[in-house]
């Protein structure tokens, strides 16, 4: 929000700063590409896979589409409200869970009476 | 700020109390974001939400079926001639899309500079890219539905709901970029006949346009953009 340049009409901004980040998503994708290639597999892929994926889609949040230089009002009405799908994500793995172990007994036999 | 378009012109607070004093006493809560970008934003938070859905339903058939899931390692995978290559035409549209997202960026940068032939060629660029990655996902769904025999319904390659998530998640963020292309090139068009300049009114608005709809317009494209990163990761390298 203390950029200089912000503060003419719209977001104006040195071109460094997005070939820089262009660059960076490239590496990244590439990245997260390998991680299929080389078969990692358990925790190791899914920590792979989720920090790439939040540090592409952090930059380009923050940079490609300028969120770093809004104001915070807009900042916070743009993020706050996706904690509700963080919610959503919680209660569907508790659901899909309780889905599984029903169709485990009652489909597959395995377990229960 | 003096800008017509924009209102406030003294001095805000910054961090924290900045939030409290721009939601607060009945005044205008986005002060140096316009209508238009305001607006876009929150489409694009609504958009968050429907993609969310698609991606949790995703998630919940895919963690409660007891049927092995396909390995999309597998099925995405291209030979060109010799060994399969996994993934390999997923990777493409992928760097595709990321190039895509890059010209996008120039474009605005372009834009506010009123340099108009750079602005328009850039964002047709952008819309070629766009384009040639609807074009790929065409080939995909040709090869699943023809050669594979991928219904919604049903997979020769393990769980069914495979199909109904695969058509359903990439075939709205198709949607998405179809659309986006169709108004990157209706942008491209007013940039390049100097509406911007001139000041000539929109069609549908009646409005004279500013070369901020260029920005507008790359946050629509990059969130298209985002949404391919998070269907990569889940859709795809689960």
């Amino acid at each position: 929000m203390a950029h200089a340049e912000a503060h003419a009409e719209g977001q104006q901004h040195p071109l460094g700063i997005y070939i820089q980040v262009w660059v960076l998503l490239f590496v990244l994708s590439t990245f997260s590409y390998l991680v299929d290639y080389f078969h990692f597999e358990g925790y190791l892929r899914w920590t792979l896979i989720l920090l790439f994926m939040v540090l592409k889609a952090g930059l380009i949040i923050a940079v490609f589409m300028h969120m770093l230089w809004e104001r915070l009002a807009l900042v916070y009405a743009i993020a706050l409200p996706t904690i509700a799908l963080m919610v959503f994500v919680f209660l569907m793995t508790h659901e899909a869970d309780n889905t599984l172990l029903s169709r485990g007994i009652y489909f597959l036999g395995l377990g229960g009476s | 700020m003096t800008n017509s378009n924009t209102g406030q012109v003294a001095a805000q607070p910054e961090g924290m109390q900045s939030i409290v004093a721009d939601w607060s006493s009945d005044q205008r809560a986005f002060k140096n974001v316009s209508w238009g970008k305001a607006m876009m934003w929150i489409f694009l938070l609504s958009d968050t939400f429907i993609f969310s859905c698609f991606l949790l339903s995703y998630m919940t058939v895919r963690m409660s079926t007891t049927i092995p899931w396909p390995n999309s390692s597998e099925i995405f995978a291209l030979s060109f001639g010799g060994e399969p290559i996994p993934l390999i035409l997923i990777a493409i549209m992928t760097f595709i899309l990321i190039t895509s997202s890059g010209t996008m960026v120039l474009a605005v940068n372009y834009g506010y500079r009123k340099d108009r032939a750079k602005t328009a060629i850039l964002l047709l660029i952008t819309a070629a890219f766009g384009a040639s990655f609807v074009g790929m996902q065409v080939f995909e769904w040709t090869k699943l539905i023809v050669e594979e025999g991928v219904r919604p319904w049903f997979n020769p390659f393990g769980a069914p709901q495979f199909g109904s998530t695969f058509f359903m998640i990439t075939g709205f963020h198709g949607f998405h970029v179809s659309v986006g292309v169709i108004f990157l090139i209706i942008i491209a068009r007013k940039v390049w006949r100097g509406d911007f300049d001139k000041g000539t009114r929109g069609f549908f608005t009646s409005r004279q346009g500013r070369y901020e709809i260029v920005e507008t317009m790359g946050l629509y494209w990059h969130f298209v953009d985002l949404v391919w990163v998070f269907i990569f990761a889940f859709f795809y390298l689960w």
